[in-house]
């Protein structure tokens, strides 16, 4: 009996427990479904879109939100045969190959001299990275310009290669810094002990361990490349050195005329790459985001 | 193998000393323990050893070899520390392979070393598993391998057991022994717990404020403190401390407690105290060493009213008050009365310590003739 009435009240808290977890889950639902559908409304606009003709497009008596029947495949075909879209395509994928392998080259042992070897001045030259980040493209173009043209780079995508760097570096820097921080101080005294030096440390026991942030990393400096547009707005005009982004405005919008179809073709084309690399290392990336939660 | 030593080694970070001026012998194949408590200076010893931190001051020598300007790897040290520091990425066999490949070691030399290590710390099963796939006491025998597979001329420890729970740290704390009575290497271990230092050590420093306090077997710490601290800190629970005066009492010299209690001084160290009659002084004495009244002990017999009573099982823990200072006694369970009674108790003087309270200092004095055959050991 006594073991009986001790036994009620726990039962009404667990109850309690269950129920406020059944509402939390039921508003988390709520939420990201309404989340989830706010964000592929704009994708599923385009896909509709891109399967459709131009006649079908300005067609005002159908409802531009459902798709054609039958899908009509021609905006595909027109951007690969007719246009530079694959150019575009091949110049982005140069630009972005290079900058991440520059960025991660530059950036991974900055990190690490600045998170890991403390000397004077470490801390603010730190900051000081992080600083360079904040100044936006929009600003930076113009005397950036003047110093491509003094190169002589001006119209080459070879001028991205060399200033998209100064967008991912900073960035990437910053967060493999707190990458490399997370990393417990004892793991290079070990490895110092073991007869280690700072290069071998680096290689064979910060970056293995350092690994998702160092994914977190790429993933952010391949994104920035694929998706900047003012500076190859401002530094490229021919087609054959033109990149997605800006090489998609410029050849299919000519004057006031959009040809919408192509347009959202290759904006879902210029797209997926970036949707393919997120799936496939999204568990890297979220890793990578909540590194340092466990003991080394 | 080799001979540790440290001649006045200091250690001051910006403008704090840490380490003040440390002198050490530490014999070859010597287990010797660095405690005290935390901010004593005792890890920063350690790493300084190491090379892990310069020293700002003296000399480090190993095996006879001045190392101060020597990186940790060719100083030909092992450590093993606090959180295991095992590199997360790599297996077990990798983890500890891994000083051997970087000094390219042959892979079969590799293997046989390893396997070895792993034989004595009883992983062998466990070479293929990542350090997140094992127990906290896995890890640990996984870094003292780490250790032992570079054949070093010294093994640092540093607090390598506070991160176990209280069960496995006494099995690792006899594992820890058992290694060095297998591997004779020179052993420095860095602890805060006086138990681990007490059942580990050859030798036990006991530091205190960047300085060395006391350096001395287990048994001289406990039964002959030269400070107050390493008197307070050796033993649990703590020695008694309670203000006293030395007088002439009729039988020779007594300690005065309070009005109505004085303890008297043993005969054969009376000449030893006799120039701090009539000197505020203070007593110290182990809890085991006031018990109840026992007919085949011989001691000062008093009594006083309990405070708090704590059954620990095969004893029990009484508290009293002597001039509002508590002060524990070790009593048999069968003998201990009930908080607010009285009970007769018997202190056994022949282990007293007096403590010259201007330098807390404890007054020198011929060691105790125990009934144990302390003594003996003491010789």
């Amino acid at each position: 009996m006594a073991a009986l009435a001790a036994d009620t009240p726990r039962r009404a808290a667990s109850g309690s427990l269950r129920r406020n977890r059944r509402w939390a889950l039921v508003a988390s639902y709520f939420f990201l479904v309404l989340f989830a559908i706010f964000f592929l409304i704009p994708p599923y606009y385009q896909l509709v879109t891109a399967t459709k003709s131009s006649a079908q497009i300005s067609n005002q008596t159908t409802d531009p939100w459902l798709p054609a029947i039958p899908v009509a495949l021609d905006n595909i075909a027109t951007l690969w045969n007719k246009t530079d879209f694959p150019i575009y395509l091949e110049n982005t994928a140069i630009v972005t190959v290079c900058v991440v392998i520059i960025t991660m080259l530059i950036a991974v042992p900055a990190a690490f001299a600045l998170g890991r070897m403390s000397f004077w001045g470490s801390g603010v030259l730190a900051t000081g990275v992080f600083l360079t980040y904040l100044v936006p493209d929009s600003l930076l173009f113009l005397p950036l310009f003047k110093i491509v043209g003094g190169l002589g780079l001006l119209d080459s995508y070879w001028a991205l290669v060399l200033v998209y760097p100064t967008l991912t570096v900073p960035f990437c820097t910053w967060i493999m810094i707190g990458y490399f921080q997370s990393i417990p101080k004892e793991l290079d005294e070990a490895a110092l002990i073991d007869g280690a030096n700072h290069l071998q440390m680096l290689f064979k026991i910060f970056i293995p361990v350092a690994l998702p942030g160092l994914i977190a990393a790429t993933i952010f400096a391949f994104t920035v490349c694929w998706a900047a547009f003012v500076y190859p707005m401002a530094f490229i005009y021919s087609s054959d050195q033109l990149v997605l982004t800006a090489g998609t405005v410029t050849t299919l919008v000519k004057g006031d005329v959009y040809q919408w179809g192509m347009i959202m073709t290759a904006a879902l084309i210029a797209a997926a790459p970036p949707v393919v690399i997120y799936a496939f290392l999204m568990d890297y990336y979220i890793a990578g985001l909540t590194a340092g939660a466990t003991k080394g | 193998m080799a001979q540790v030593v440290l001649r006045s080694v200091a250690k001051k970070f910006d403008q704090t000393e840490v380490v003040r001026g440390i002198d050490l012998d530490i014999a070859d194949e010597e287990f010797v323990v660095l405690v005290g408590p935390s901010g004593c200076g005792k890890s920063t010893t350690l790493r300084m050893i190491a090379g892990l931190e310069e020293t700002s001051a003296g000399e480090i020598l190993i095996g006879g070899q001045v190392v101060n300007d020597l990186p940790p790897k060719d100083r030909d040290i092992a450590m093993v520390f606090q959180n295991y520091a095992l590199y997360p990425h790599m297996t077990v066999f990798e983890n500890m392979s891994f000083g051997l490949r970087l000094k390219k070691f042959p892979k079969h030399e590799i293997r046989t070393r390893v396997e070895h290590a792993a034989r004595i710390l009883d992983i062998i099963d466990l070479l293929a598993r990542r350090p997140r796939q094992l127990s906290g006491g896995q890890r640990q025998r996984v870094a003292m391998g780490r250790a032992i597979v570079r054949n070093p001329k010294v093994f640092l420890f540093d607090e390598p057991l506070s991160n176990l729970d209280a069960k496995l740290r006494v099995q690792m704390r006899t594992e820890i022994k058992k290694v060095h009575q297998k591997v004779r290497t020179t052993t420095i271990y860095v602890t805060h717990d006086q138990v681990e230092a007490m059942t580990l050590a050859d030798r036990v420093v006991v530091m205190n404020g960047g300085r060395i306090e006391q350096i001395g077997t287990p048994h001289d710490l406990y039964h002959r403190p030269q400070t107050r601290f390493v008197a307070g800190f050796i033993g649990s629970p703590a020695m008694n401390f309670l203000s006293c005066r030395l007088v002439e009492a009729a039988g020779g010299l007594s300690v005065r407690l309070a009005d109505d209690l004085s303890l008297p001084v043993p005969a054969e160290r009376a000449a030893a105290y006799r120039q701090h009659l009539e000197r505020p002084l203070v007593l110290g004495l182990r809890p085991e060493h006031v018990t109840e009244t026992r007919s085949y002990g011989t001691g000062a017999e008093f009594a006083m009213p309990l405070d708090v009573v704590e059954p620990m099982g095969m004893e029990t823990m009484v508290y009293f008050l002597v001039d509002g200072v508590e002060v524990c006694a070790r009593v048999s369970p069968e003998a201990a009365a009930a908080p607010g009674e009285r009970m007769r108790f018997m202190a056994d003087m022949r282990h007293m310590h007096l403590i010259d309270p201007a330098t807390d200092r404890v007054i020198a004095a011929p060691a105790a003739a125990s009934a144990t055959g302390s003594a003996k050991a003491l010789a």
